[in-house]
Order: structure tokens, then sequence, then C-alpha cells
């Protein structure tokens, strides 16, 4: 049997729902095909109760279905209602599996055996893809599931989860409150999944909450058994339920299979897509997750958009109007010829496709700068880039002297230093005339770069040349630098990984630009550790200046990169700069001095260790306590309570101590914040001076206090409101000055929020804990300068 | 790094407070009264009203320190406290003019000089003891020392169930009736002479010798478990007495600080009643 349509639409999700009602509306001859039994299968299999955001806030919603931040039962209510309502022609149980042909006469083969022809295809699958069955003789066991909804369901089982990634931990460490758990780790450790959850994982593994068999997989199932294959043979295991998370096979194959090309072959590309969501099949139209927009409203806009497209309508994008109004400062452009200069003038941008380009310049901001104007400082915390779509701009590059400047023109960009190294700005920027700036923030240009590969290429290039000039010759001619920028290359490292060996007789450069590290060596059979080195510094010119072998060991203290500089090109330009190669030569004797000093100390090593090991080496501001002038009074973590809310933010006696040093539970404002990696409401930021702080956005979904590993972010309810200090005294209302008021069990209508320290950032005094200490005890530092204190001054030594 | 109260900017309190008392007793020499020295004169009305200033700003720190979040650190205020409070012996004596009798103005005088020691002893706590409470922690927080205890616990009892009644309710006694704290004696003291973990091990001890030989491995087992508890209750009660004694003066401290606030306001009052 065939039947024909105007416009067909695969998969009901959010931007196939919008899509379908639109046609409906518009009284078009249409069908709507699912894969399963019900509309919306994404949505569907969150958490039940889940409350689900309409981000971005800003941006208006545009569909005949309605759509606002709820509990995911009264979404799928309102869809289903919607349904009805419009008189959609939906089929459910009917998966799609094969589409041919082309413009106005298309055949798509649904369930394998059933044909449809259609004028027009929208494609709206979304990536969820399928799940991957475990593929062995008994795996139709009814308590074999793909899937877990509420962990709190089952009690008193003995429960098998097969996988290692994000899922199965989350799901196995869940389980674990009412029943026995064991996982299944092909194999040899947890590597794929988040951090937060590695942490938990390997925790629980550890103290036996959770039983683990690594190296081993499903051979097959028997009622109430499953039985493994580990390298000592066979295993059986007993279980009552088995559940699998093996991830899902992305869409990728079939959706080539339609003729559809993509970017690329990175896992990560998307389907080529024109700024009308056209693929590369004149006909095909790809919108909502494959296309590569990640959020229910803008699925559900580009939904309405291309049905419109394809009636042949002109449509207004849903975010025309911000754009507009983005774009305010430049006047007399349309929208589209700001893209267009933005995409002509600015090579970092150009890769971009339009579409992606709207989306980025949503998040980015634009300004419009007089002469002299300041764009940033030196010393600042900001972390965002900028891209100069017309005119130019000062760089100060001599802090003593401001005229002494270097000038980016049209279509340079700057700023990336303070994103790459996350610390403070190495100069400041000034407008060098009338010109046009895009000013993207952290999160925008970190997807950008993450997404777009020539984009990171641009960015790195100018990144390596920068940071050379900047940390290592401020002052010379870039000219000369050429030869030094273009032998080197960027070298990545993992915490605890050896950068240089002790002993070894190579003799290149490295110019830290993220994380730090750490030079030791082995004195009496055993590591002391001479410094630690922050990001903007240089090892590793001992050896070369000596020619002898390497004196130290150099390993990162936390993930790092560096820029290797050859040490022939490195010679070189020594040899023609006598300047540089003489301050060069006076810094390395200030070192070997140190260095004996720190060797006739070496407990001051120690610390350093000890501190690193602490974290210290990420952190841009620390609180230590000396135990020695501690009263352990509390006044810290009252002062702490009395101005957040009444949650106090700070252990203090919770951390490790070395000698009467003591690390107090409390953030570190790492300079790559962990807690940020994940937020998927961009909740958590970095201000002007550093602290990193959550804002009202958060919407309590825990994953930044998963992946901070010092465990100082807290879920907590929000507290009662104050009582004046004498409803407190005369009534007893409330809870008093200093004492902990938020509630244990959840208010009504209440919902969890993360709580940490903000260093008092909107305090005139600085952190409250600090300014609260009688005796001094407490003290935040910057760790750059106290380990400077502790053992040496700044540059490294190797 | 760190710089405590005492050191604070410098020592800029004493020095202030050293100016005070060096120009107070310049003057006090240098100054010759018509009768003897004494309150009423110009001098003596200015001493006290310096006196009086600075014992107001001295109970306005307990204020202070419950003010979070301000601009100026405690630690400043702190160490302005402990060196004007000192200057004041000189201060407030050479006020007196050496005339004590038994009255409200001795009164005062008394109750200042023995908050001052009491700050005296303060100072001496807070240089003392910390230190001695970190090492006797040996970087092992409270919370950590209890779920110890509460291991060990768990151990005896497992082990004590298959023992002779006597040695299981001795278990009993050392698991119930163990209390680290209590009064403030017995938390200034560092020890229970009641404890319960003290006595199941010198009861276990003593009926060592007639539980039997099939119980031997598990006595010593018993006797090397409440060994360990006793190690850390011992840490544990000294690190309670050691937090004793840094707040115990505050005890004294304070409420005669407000009997001294008391008996300044009578001596104001009656000195210009009586005029
Ligand atoms: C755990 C989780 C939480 C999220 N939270 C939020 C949130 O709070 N707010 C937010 O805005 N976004 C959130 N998202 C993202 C959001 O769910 C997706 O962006 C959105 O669902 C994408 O919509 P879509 O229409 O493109 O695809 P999907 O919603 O994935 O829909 C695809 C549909 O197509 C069907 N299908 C697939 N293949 C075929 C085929 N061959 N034939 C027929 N039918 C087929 C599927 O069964 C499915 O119903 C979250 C995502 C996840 C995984
Ligand atoms: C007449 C003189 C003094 C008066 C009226 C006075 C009063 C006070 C008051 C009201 C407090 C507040 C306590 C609290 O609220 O917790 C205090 C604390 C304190 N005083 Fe004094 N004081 C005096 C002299 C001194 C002296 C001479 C010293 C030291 C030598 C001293 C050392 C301290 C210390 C160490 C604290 C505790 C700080 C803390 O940990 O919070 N005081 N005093
Ligand atoms: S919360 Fe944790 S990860 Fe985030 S900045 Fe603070 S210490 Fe780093
Ligand atoms: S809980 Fe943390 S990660 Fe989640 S939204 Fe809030 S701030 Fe962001």
């Amino acid at each position: 049997m065939t039947t024909e349509f105007d416009i067909v639409i695969v998969g009901s999700g959010p931007a196939g729902l919008s899509a379908a009602a639109r046609a409906a509306k518009r009284g078009v001859n249409h069908v709507l095909f699912e894969r399963t039994d019900h509309a919306s299968d994404t949505i569907y299999k969150y958490q039940k109760k889940k409350f689900v955001m309409a981000t971005p806030d800003v941006l208006p919603l545009q569909s005949d279905m309605q759509f606002a931040a709820g509990v995911r039962e009264d979404i799928l209510g309102t869809w289903d209602a919607g349904l009805d309502e419009h008189a959609v022609n939906i089929r459910y149980n009917a998966e799609v599996t094969a589409i041919e042909g082309a413009k106005g006469d298309f055949t798509l083969t649904v369930n394998g055996n059933e044909t449809v022809k259609a004028k027009h295809v929208i494609m709206s699958i979304g990536v969820q893809g399928n799940l991957r069955q475990l593929g062995v003789d008994g795996q139709d066991w009814e308590r074999v599931q793909y899937q877990l909804d509420d962990p709190l369901e089952y009690d008193g089982e003995t429960i098998v989860v097969v996988g290692a990634g994000d899922a199965a931990i989350e799901n196995a460490i869940g389980l674990t409150e009412q029943n026995e758990v064991i996982i299944i780790n092909r194999k040899g450790e947890f590597a794929r999944a988040k951090q937060g959850n590695l942490n938990a994982i390997n925790g629980a593994i550890e103290n036996e909450v959770i039983e683990c068999y690594f190296n081993a997989s499903p051979a097959r199932v028997e009622p109430g058994l499953l039985v493994l294959k580990t390298p000592e043979g066979e295993a059986e295991v007993k279980c009552d339920r088995i559940i699998a998370r093996l991830g899902a096979n992305p869409p990728r194959r079939f959706v080539e299979a339609c003729g559809i090309k993509f970017s690329s072959d990175e896992p990560s590309a998307l389907p080529e897509l024109s700024a009308k969501y056209e693929s590369s099949v004149e006909g095909l139209y790809i919108v909502g997750a494959l296309a590569g927009y990640p959020l229910i409203k803008q699925a559900m806009n580009q939904g309405f958009e291309v049905v419109e497209t394809i009636l042949g309508n002109p449509v207004r994008p849903a975010d025309e109007a911000l754009l507009e109004e983005r774009f305010a400062a430049i006047e007399g452009m349309a929208v589209g010829e700001v893209l267009e200069a933005i995409q002509n003038n600015v090579p970092l941008l150009s890769h971009m496709s339009r579409l992606q380009l709207r989306e980025f310049m949503l998040e980015s901001r634009i300004h419009r700068v007089r002469p002299k104007d300041i764009i940033f400082e030196r010393n600042d915390f900001t972390n965002s880039v900028y891209s100069i779509v017309d005119g130019a701009v000062d760089i100060q590059i001599n802090p003593n002297d401001p005229n002494e400047v270097v000038t980016l023109r049209t279509g340079a960009f700057f700023g990336e230093m303070g994103l790459l190294s996350g610390r403070r700005r190495t100069a400041t920027i000034l407008a060098h005339e009338d010109s046009i700036l895009v000013e993207t923030p952290r999160r925008a240009m970190l997807k950008l770069i993450s997404s777009i590969d020539a984009a990171k290429r641009v960015i790195d290039e100018a990144a390596i040349s920068r940071q050379i000039q900047t940390h290592l010759a401020p002052n010379i001619d870039p000219a000369l630098l050429e030869e030094v920028v273009s032998t080197a290359t960027i070298e990545s490292f993992s915490a605890g990984d050896v950068m240089i060996e002790e002993g070894e007789t190579t003799d290149d450069v490295y110019l830290i630009r993220s994380g730090s590290m750490m030079v030791s060596r082995r004195i009496g059979g055993r590591d002391v550790v001479l410094s630690y080195i922050p990001a903007g510094n240089y090892v590793g010119e001992m050896a070369l200046l000596t020619e002898a072998p390497r004196s130290a060991t150099v390993k990162a203290t936390v993930a790092a990169e560096t820029i290797k500089v050859d040490a022939g090109a490195f010679k070189r330009l020594l040899e023609r700069e006598p300047a540089l190669k003489s301050e060069i030569e006076a810094r390395f004797r200030d070192r070997l001095v140190q260095n004996v000093e720190v060797e006739e100390r070496p407990d001051s090593g120690d610390i350093i260790d000890f501190l690193v090991n602490q974290g210290l080496g990420e952190a841009t501001d620390v609180l230590l306590i000396d135990e020695a002038l501690c009263v352990r009074c509390d006044n810290c973590e009252k002062a702490c309570a009395e101005t957040h809310g009444g949650k106090s933010r700070l252990k203090r006696e919770a951390g490790p101590t070395f000698g009467t040093l003591h690390v107090p539970t409390s953030c570190r404002h790492c300079e790559h914040p962990h807690c940020m990696s994940d937020c998927p409401a961009d909740a958590i930021h970095r201000a002007p001076n550093g602290e990193v702080f959550i804002d009202e956005k958060c919407i309590g979904c825990g994953n930044c206090a998963r992946d901070c590993p010092y465990n100082v972010i807290h879920m907590a309810y929000p507290p009662p409101p104050k009582p004046g200090l004498l409803q407190w005294l005369l009534l007893g209302m409330g809870p008093g000055p200093g004492e902990d008021k938020t509630p244990r069990a959840k208010p009504e209508g209440a919902r969890e929020t993360a709580t940490k320290c903000d260093m008092c950032k909107d305090i005139a005094g600085g952190p409250s804990c600090v300014s609260a200490c009688p005796t001094g005890a407490a003290i935040r530092v910057n760790p750059e300068e106290f380990f400077s204190i502790t053992a040496s001054t700044k540059s490294g030594r190797a | 790094m760190h710089e405590g109260f005492l050191v604070y900017a410098g020592f800029r309190y004493l020095k202030v407070a050293t100016l005070l008392c060096v120009a107070a007793i310049a003057v006090y020499a240098w100054h010759s009264p018509p009768d003897e020295p004494n309150g009423g004169t110009w001098l003596g009305y200015g001493l006290g009203g310096i006196g009086a200033a600075i014992i107001l700003l001295l109970m306005w720190f307990g204020v202070r320190k419950r003010r979070y979040g301000t601009v100026s650190k405690l630690q400043g205020w702190l160490s302005a406290h402990v060196y004007l409070g000192l200057s004041l012996i000189i201060v407030a004596t050479l006020h007196t003019g050496f005339q004590f009798g038994w009255n409200l103005h001795t009164l005062a005088y008394g109750l200042m000089m023995v908050v001052i020691a009491s700050g005296f002893f303060g100072i001496y706590a807070y240089a003392r003891y910390p230190r001695l409470m970190t090492e006797n922690r040996r970087g092992i927080t409270t919370e950590e020392v209890y779920a110890g205890i509460g291991e060990l616990d768990r151990e005896c009892r497992q082990v004590a169930s298959t023992m002779p009644d006597e040695i299981a309710s001795l278990v009993l006694v050392s698991c119930n009736e163990t209390r680290v704290g209590g009064s403030i004696a017995r938390q200034l003291s560092g020890h229970d002479p009641d404890c319960g973990t003290e006595r199941a091990f010198a009861g276990i001890r003593d009926l060592a010798a007639s539980a039997g030989a099939e119980h031997g491995g598990d006595v010593r087992k018993l006797i090397s478990l409440l060994g360990k508890k006793s190690t850390l209750l011992r840490t544990m009660r000294r690190d309670v007495q050691l937090k004793a004694m840094l707040e115990i003066w505050l005890y004294f401290h304070v409420p005669l600080s407000f009997a001294l606030l008391a008996a300044l306001v009578g001596h104001v009052i009656s000195v210009f009643f009586y005029w």
C-alpha cells in the first residue's frame, strides 16, 4: 500500500511535533511517524517529575504547540492535548527505516515493509539513536532492561549494572541505597565518565559498597543469572535484575544512508545544512537536536519555521528580534548584513554555519567603542574573547609605559589568553579608533573551539605566538620570534605526568600556558620539591644554557598545557639577542641560589608538595588556617553563614593539615573551575576579580557538586527568612546569629540549589571568614604569591 | 605569611598603648597638684576620661565580634583590645592617684584588674593551646575519631557475641557507658574516672585467666581493641580539655567585664553626685 503526502515528518520530538502542528494548522496533507508508542520519546524517558527548563530564557517561542518550563508529566500532557487539538495525523509504532528519492518524489519505508510517498521530508529524529542491547543469548529475560526511571523503585534486589559510562555509574550509585549492586566494566578502569562520577564510583568500589568486575563482558543470560567472560574464565553472577547501559548507536548511519552529507568525519560533526535547514538532499530538511540545536525551545521554533519555508512563506526566525536588539549599536544595518560582515571580516568566526553564528551572536555582545575607551585592564579576571569586526585596538605591552603598544586591526581577536590560562589578563587594551567589537563569553567560545576545528587552529596559532611574545620576550620585534614560533608545538599533560625527567639530555624550553608544574629533585633517595610554577612561566632553559643533563624533574600538578619551544631555534634567538640572553642568564642564576636554599630547608618543599596535593596547583585563591593561631572559635564559619543566608559554605575543621597549616574545605576558585564544566543552566561564572560564583539560574541538577574534586559545593534548600536581632532575642523567632538555618527536610514547593563560596564578592571588606577571624589565623592567599614566599620566585628551573 | 593578632600591623597598637602609658607617666610625674594626686584634679579627670573611653571601647569588642561582613578586620580590633586593655593598668592606676579604700571606686578598679588578669590568661591560652590541639589530633578530625570509635565498638560486639556472659556484658559497658566531655570540671580534667571503656578493660583483664582456653585468642583481641579505643578516647578527651581551656577564661572575662561596666557607671555617677 502506498500513500502520498505533501510533508512527511519523521520523529515526534519537540521539533517534529511543532512541525506537524504547523502543517496541520495550515491544512497541509501530512503525516508524523513516531517509532515508539508515545510522542516525544526523549522527553518521555526523562526521570519522573524532572523539572524541564525552557532555556534560553530570552528566546521567544514560535510554535503552535505550547511549552513552558515545568514538570515532565505536565509538558507531555500539554503536547498530547496539542496533538488532538490540531488534529495532527500522527502514527505511532512506525519507524522510518529508509528514505529515497528526491524533492517532489521521496519514498519512505516504514517498519521495513510499508512505503509512503512524500514531496518534502522533515527529519527530526534527535540524537538519542537506538539503545545498544546486550547482544547475548537469553537477553530477552523479562528482567533485562536498558533504562532506569527511578532507582528507588527497586528494593532489596541484587542488581547487575552493565556499562562504564555516566548513565551506568549514576544508575549503579542510585541503586545502592536499597539494593546490592554489581557493576560490569569491559575495561580495566572507568575512563569515559565525568570526573564527579569517576570519583563516586571509585569511592564506592573502594568502600565495597559496589562490587565491580573489571575486564569482564556478558557471555549469556539465564533467568536469575548473568554469565561473564573474564580473563580468568567464566564467572557466574546471581542477580534479580540486569540493567544494561551501553549507550546508543548514533543515528548518523541512518542519516547518511538517506544521502545526507556531514561536515566532517568527527563524531561530533553535524549534517551540512543551509540557513533554511535544508540538507544536501534537496527537499529533505533537518531540524532539532540532529541539526545541532540541543534545546527544546530551539527545536520547536525550527519545526515551525521549516514548514513555513516549505510552503514558500517568508519566515522571520524567532531570534531575529533578539539579534536586532543585540546589533542595535550598529545603526543602519539589517541583521543579515551584520552577520555577513562578521563572517567576512573575522576569520575566527568565518567557519561557522549561518545558524551557528546566529546562536553564537545571541550569546555574544556587540560593543561600539571610541578611541581610548578601555576594553579590559591588566589583572582583570575576566575571560571573554573579543573579535574586531571593524576598527583597531591598542595592547599595552609594557605595564610601566602605557605608550608602548601593539595595534590589532579589523579581523583580529584578543583576550584568548585569559580564556586559555584561566588567569588574570596580562595587558590592558584600549580602543585605537572608533571600532565595533564582538565580545564572546567563555562558554560560547569553548563551544566554538571544541566544535569547529578550523576555529581551534586559528586560536592556537595566534595564541602560541602571543604567549611566547608575552612571557618570553615582550619587548622584542615579533619578526625575530618567527622561527621560535613556527617550530613550537602544544603538548598536554594530565595531573602527575612527567614533562622533564631529571638526568635526561633534552634541552627544549617549555612555556606553561595552562595549569601548573612542580619541580623536584631526588636527594638522598627522596623527591624533594624545589618549586611550583604557575601558568605564564617557562621551564627548562637551565639545561639549554648549561648544556648539562636535566637537573630536576618537572611534573604537571593538574591538567596542563605547555608550548614546547625547539632548543635550536631558541638558542639561535639568544645568539641574535644578547640582551634577552643576559636577562635569562640572570634569572637562571637567581634560581640556582634559590634551589640551594630550598635544598637546605627541604620542609618548605614538603609544604609545596602537600599544598599541591590539596589542589593549590590550580587554585587562584585559597583559604589557609594557621592552627597555631586558630582558637577554634568558628567565628569564620559563623561569619560565612551570617553573610550567606544562614548556611556556611566553609567547614573549618574538615580538611587536611600539614604541620600547623590547615586547608579547610572551602572553594579554591580554580583557574579552570571543574564545577563550571557541566552546568546545563550556565549558572556558574567567574567575576572580574576571580571569584567563581553560582547565580540564581541554578536548576539544582547537582552536576557541579559532583564535579568539584574538593567537595565544596553543597545542595541546599533555601533558608527561612532571617529574623531581626530583636525578634530573635525577645520572641525567640527563627534561628539566631551564626546558626545553620537551612532546612533538612524539603520545604513545600522548594527546590534545592547549589551553594558555594563566592569569596564575598559583594562585600566591601572581602571574605567575611577572614575579616571575622579574631586572631589572624584565617587568611586567603593566591597560591602564586604564597608559593613564591615558601620557596622561591616566579619562573621555573630545570 | 600568617600574622597573629599580637604582631598585627607591625605592633601598631602596642606602640599606641606604650605611647599612651609613657605620656601618662610623664604628665603624672610633672604634674604637682595642690594636695595629693587623686581623681579630682584636671589630670585625674583626664586620665579617668581616657580610661573610661578605653573600657567602653573594649566592651564594644563583644558587639563588633558579632558583626559580620565588615570592612575592617576583627583581628585589628583584638590587637587594639589587648594592648589598650593592658595600658589601663597604668592609666587607671595613675587615675586613682594610689588612693584606695573600701568603696565603690576601688571596687571598679579591682574588677578592672581582675578582668585584665583574666584577659592575660586568655592571651596565654591563645598562644599555647592551639598548637597543642593540633599536635594532639595528629591530623585526624573529630568525625574520623568518632567513626573510628564506632567501628571499634562494632568489632568488639562481634567478638563478644561468642563469649561468656560476663565478658559480653563488660563489652556492652564499654559501648554504652563511655562518654567524652560532660560537666565543665570533667572537660577540664581531661579524663573520666568512671569511663566505661576503662572499666571494661580492667574487668576483662581480670577475667582473662578464668575465661577458658578456647576464648584465649578472642580475649587478647578484645584487649587490643579496647586498648585502641582508649587511645582514641584519650585523644578526644585531651581535645575537649584543650578546647575548654581556650574558652573557660571567657566565662570569667565577660561577666566580670559587665560587672565592671556597672561599677564604672556607679563610680562616675557617684563622683558627679558628690561633687
Ligand atoms: C536527560 C536530558 C535532560 C534534558 N533536559 C532538557 C531541559 O531541561 N530543557 C531543554 O530545553 N532541553 C533538555 N534536553 C535536551 C532536549 O531533550 C532535546 O534537545 C530535544 O528533545 C531535541 O528534540 P528533537 O525533536 O530534536 O529530538 P528528540 O526529542 O530526541 O525526538 C526524536 C524522536 O524521534 C523518534 N525517532 C527516532 N528515530 C526514528 C525513526 N527512524 N522513525 C521514527 N521515529 C524516530 C524518537 O523515538 C523520538 O521520539 C535534555 C536532554 C536529556 C537527554
Ligand atoms: C577592662 C578591660 C577589659 C574589658 C572590659 C574587656 C572586655 C571584653 C569583652 C566584652 C570581650 C568579648 C568576649 C566575647 O564576646 O566573646 C573580650 C574578649 C577578649 N578579651 Fe577582653 N577586656 C578587657 C581587657 C582585656 C585584656 C587586658 C586582655 C588581654 C591581655 C583581653 C583579652 C581578650 C581576649 C583575648 C578576648 C577574646 C577574643 C575572642 O576570642 O573573641 N581583654 N574582652
Ligand atoms: S567549587 Fe570546586 S571546582 Fe569549582 S572553583 Fe571551587 S574548588 Fe574549584
Ligand atoms: S546545581 Fe550546579 S551545575 Fe547544576 S545548575 Fe546549579 S549551579 Fe549549575
